[in-house]
């Protein structure tokens, strides 16, 4: 990996003496092993001003603002904040300089107070070295006041709202003086009331000067709150522009105008019977109301943001959570799946968002890996028949070019590439039909995702299964998929044929505009 | 971010973890039983080589109980008090009258049904089980002094019906030696020849995953427990009958140095990797380790010191070896 920053000289000079921008982030490259995460990527806020950052899923945002935190150092790129170049800082050395982070999960003490966790920090404290609680607490209302909020200092954390929960990440965040603020997806958490309350917020506290970085999906709120936007894909500056020379459509193409390139294999679909029937499925608050229907030999991809309750679908249908309501049909007749096990027992097989807690046993070897769904197949008499066993992964990686020395080889050594092939053998040796997979090429190398594409192609093509695909990266689902659920907030927003299908039109029914 | 492009490390150890981790182990022992030959010749007469062998027997059927749940990232604290209420009961069933055939099976289903106690306080109740069985061994302890009225239980006259499972011999071994190998092997051919087996460390070694490739993690952690509880009941039965006395403080301590064996043995406190042959030989370490101890006159305090200090040490090789393996 490259070690340093070395600034681009004439960079260099164009921010020196530039007191306009809070912030600037030049030429930021990060590499992650098989990934570029950020390439070139150059970033401003101006002083005061509320920044909005858009992009699709993947698309580099939470790693830039990683970089900015001091929680990931970037490979190549220059820092400049509040006219000081800052290299390799950590993340209190950032906080200390007035960067503050506010994330969608709050770093907060639930069982502490408001005031002791605005000041978690930095307790002030009397003469004698003692806490000064009053002091703390006087101030917190001061700080909770000048945000326009009215709670009691002494409150437990853990009894506030969230939309409070929020104001209290703010405060310290204030009270450290902070002259940036980044809010990450905030609204994600948030009723529509309870976000005009945040927006107050961020208007009186930008009149004070505090500048503001803000990440959302939502494009309705971008056009309501910033002033200038910057749009990612795929690790690059999209453009950046003043929010008023934005539109929706401008925006929503700057997030997802790439061509699809020859890079997904082509399809002939032989559609089969119907196999899976999904009805009125609702599964807590990320699944409501779904219906679906999958036949043999199809590939149906479901796609929507992060949050819009994909995975727990797939979670609710192979029973891995209990559902509220709803009714499944497999191959048309009516299925109680309460359980994986069920599920498998069924031919429906499931491959985890998470290989690596989820899918896969990381200290065991490729064989175990992928028999250990149905071993019942390698019984002769009343033992385990070891060899019959190999012989029957020995097949499975072949079939579908696994690359591992051995059978043997600790399944944590493969790439992620052979372990969700790996994955996808354990479904096969299960004698699975009906395959929910989430997120296939997640932490797949690009070379990899191709052989998936291709093996998930050949599964519904030679041997007629069905699927049904998770997917965030648009690209992947317009070019894998033979029709398209999207979703928003645990509801089916709209099903797209694959000719009607666009990254627009998907991003159209996946956001709030 | 640890997706690695290319593939390293082709270790064959991974999937058969059930075999001896370490070849090494064999070896330690092999070197311990010289050393105690060399630091006292009294090691290896017949009757001390005996006698260790009936030690490496009692600890090493607790340990096999205790191998199974550790394998599911479990721990039994229990079974000592297990052991304890097992042993009074079997000397209040033989005094009553009861027949040995008989009081063997009764006693056998009060430690199945200990052990289902704790398996149902994990699964379904959702107790962790470092409390659960912590709970059980207060309670355990509780009840086999309450069943003995805080009294060690004679066997009387029935004593002779009942010595030849702890005191007799068969072949030349002793008959607990024998029982001791039999569990181990049909254990051995569990874990590594039966889907249940496999399971376990399926369990062990990922829970979650574990419940998603379709398996019924609940009976699975149930059943360990039983078998827990079960080996610690076959263990009273044979303490019993070696000492001829029900004792309501039989098995005190013994959960600890199941632990230890089980460590030293190479089967991982987080589940998923290990098992019995490294267990079997890890009882005998534990056991020889204890005799020469005895035999140069280290005093039992000091005894304590070095076990604990030992089991710190095969955790701390573990860690090690952990690290060493996800760098």
């Amino acid at each position: 990996m490259l070690q340093t920053a070395n600034q681009p000289d004439e960079d260099d000079l164009a921010i020196r003496g530039d007191n306009h921008s809070i912030l600037k982030m030049v030429g930021i490259d990060k590499s992650f092993p098989g990934v570029k995460a950020l390439q070139k990527v150059s970033f401003s806020v101006d002083r005061g001003e509320v920044h909005a950052l858009v992009g699709e899923n993947g698309a580099g945002k939470s790693t830039l603002m990683k970089i900015l935190s001091g929680a990931y150092t970037s490979d190549h790129g220059a820092i400049w904040f509040d006219g000081e170049i800052t290299a390799h800082a950590s993340p209190s050395e950032m906080i200390d300089r007035g960067i503050a982070v506010i994330y969608q999960e709050f770093a907060q003490a639930p069982h502490l107070t408001v005031a002791e966790n605005i000041f978690m920090h930095r307790l002030p404290t009397t003469r004698a070295g003692i806490v000064d609680w009053s002091e703390m607490e006087v101030q917190s209302v001061r700080y909770m006041e000048r945000l326009g909020f009215a709670i009691d200092p002494r409150t437990q954390v853990s009894d506030l709202s969230v939309a409070q929960r929020q104001m209290v990440e703010i405060a310290r965040a204030i009270s450290r003086n902070a002259k940036l603020i980044v809010l990450d997806e905030p609204s994600a958490v948030l009723g529509d009331s309870e976000l005009e309350k945040l927006f107050v917020t961020i208007r009186s506290l930008q009149d004070e000067g505090v500048s503001f970085i803000y990440i959302s999906h939502r494009l309705k709120e971008v056009f309501d709150i910033s002033q200038s936007v910057t749009v990612l894909k795929d690790g690059e500056v999209m453009k950046s522009d003043k929010t008023e020379n934005w539109t929706t459509e401008t925006l929503i193409q700057a997030m997802v105008g790439r061509s699809l390139t020859d890079y997904f294999p082509s399809r002939s679909p032989n559609f089969g019977d119907e196999v899976l029937r999904v009805t009125g499925l609702s599964c807590g608050d990320m699944v409501k109301d779904v219906s679906l229907s999958l036949r043999s030999g199809e590939i149906l991809g479901v796609c929507g943001l992060a949050g819009a309750g994909r995975s727990e679908l797939l979670r609710a249908i192979v029973g891995a959570d209990a559902i509220d309501s709803g009714t499944i049909e497999l191959h048309g007749n009516s299925a109680t799946i309460n359980s994986p096990r069920k599920a498998i027992a069924l031919g429906l097989g499931f491959a985890p968002e998470d290989r690596k807690t989820e899918g896969l046993f990381l200290d065991q070897s490729v064989g175990f890996n992928i028999t250990i769904s149905r071993l019942r197949d390698f019984i002769t008499g009343f033992r385990l028949n070891l060899g019959k066993e190999k012989a029957a992964v020995r097949g499975h990686i072949e079939r579908l070019r696994v690359k591992t020395p051995t059978v043997e080889t600790r399944i944590g050594n493969l790439s992620g590439g052979n372990q969700q092939k790996c994955v996808l053998a354990k479904q096969l040796n299960a004698k699975c039909d009906v395959l929910l997979v989430d997120e296939p090429t997640r932490g797949v190398d690009v070379g990899a995702k191709r052989e998936i594409y291709d093996l998930l192609v050949e599964l519904t093509e030679k041997n007629g299964l069905a699927i049904l695909m998770v997917s965030s990266e648009l690209p992947e689902i317009l070019g894998m998929c033979d029709r398209i659920l999207v979703m928003r907030e645990g509801v089916m927003t709209a099903e797209l044929t694959k000719d009607d299908a666009s990254e627009e039109e998907i991003m159209k029914y996946a956001t709030f505009h | 971010m640890t997706d690695l492009s290319t593939v390293k490390g082709t270790t064959k150890r991974a999937y058969l973890s059930y075999l001896p981790k370490g070849a090494g182990l064999i070896w330690v022992l092999v070197l311990l039983c010289v050393i105690a030959a060399i630091l006292s010749p009294a090691f290896l007469n017949p009757a001390n080589i005996t006698n260790v062998l009936r030690q490496i027997a009692l600890f090493g059927i607790v340990s096999i109980g205790m191998t199974f749940v550790i394998l599911t990232k479990g721990i039994d604290l229990s079974i000592g008090s297990i052991l304890g209420v097992c042993a009074v009961s079997t000397a209040l069933l033989l005094t009553s009258g009861m027949s040995v055939p008989l009081t063997i099976i009764a006693v056998l289903l009060i430690g199945i049904l200990m052990g289902a106690v704790n398996g149902i306080g994990i699964t379904i109740g959702g107790v962790p089980p470092f409390i659960m069985t912590l709970g059980m061994m207060v309670m355990g302890r509780g009840l086999a002094l309450t069943l003995a009225n805080g009294q060690p239980i004679g066997l009387g006259e029935r004593a002779a019906d009942f010595m030849w499972l702890g005191r007799g011999f068969a072949l030349g071994l002793p008959v607990p030696v024998w029982i001791f190998l039999v569990v181990a092997a049909v254990a051995i051919f569990t874990l590594r020849y039966t889907s249940y087996g496999r399971q376990i460390y399926a369990v062990g070694s990922n829970e979650e995953a574990a419940r998603l490739s379709g398996i019924n993690v609940k009976a699975i952690v149930f059943s360990v427990y039983v078998i827990s509880g079960l080996l610690a009941s076959l263990t009273a039965l044979i303490f019993v009958s070696r000492l001829t006395v029900g004792e309501p403080t039989a098995g005190t301590g013994i959960e600890l140095e199941a632990i230890a064996i089980t460590v030293i043995g190479g089967t991982s406190l987080f589940g998923g990797e290990g098992g019995i042959l490294g267990t079997m030989i890890g009882a005998a370490i534990l056991a020889v380790l204890a005799n020469i101890m005895n035999l140069v006159g280290v005093s039992p305090f000091t005894q304590q010191i070095v076990k604990g200090a030992i089991i710190v040490g095969a955790v701390l090789y573990e860690m090690m070896r952990k690290r060493k393996k996800s760098s």
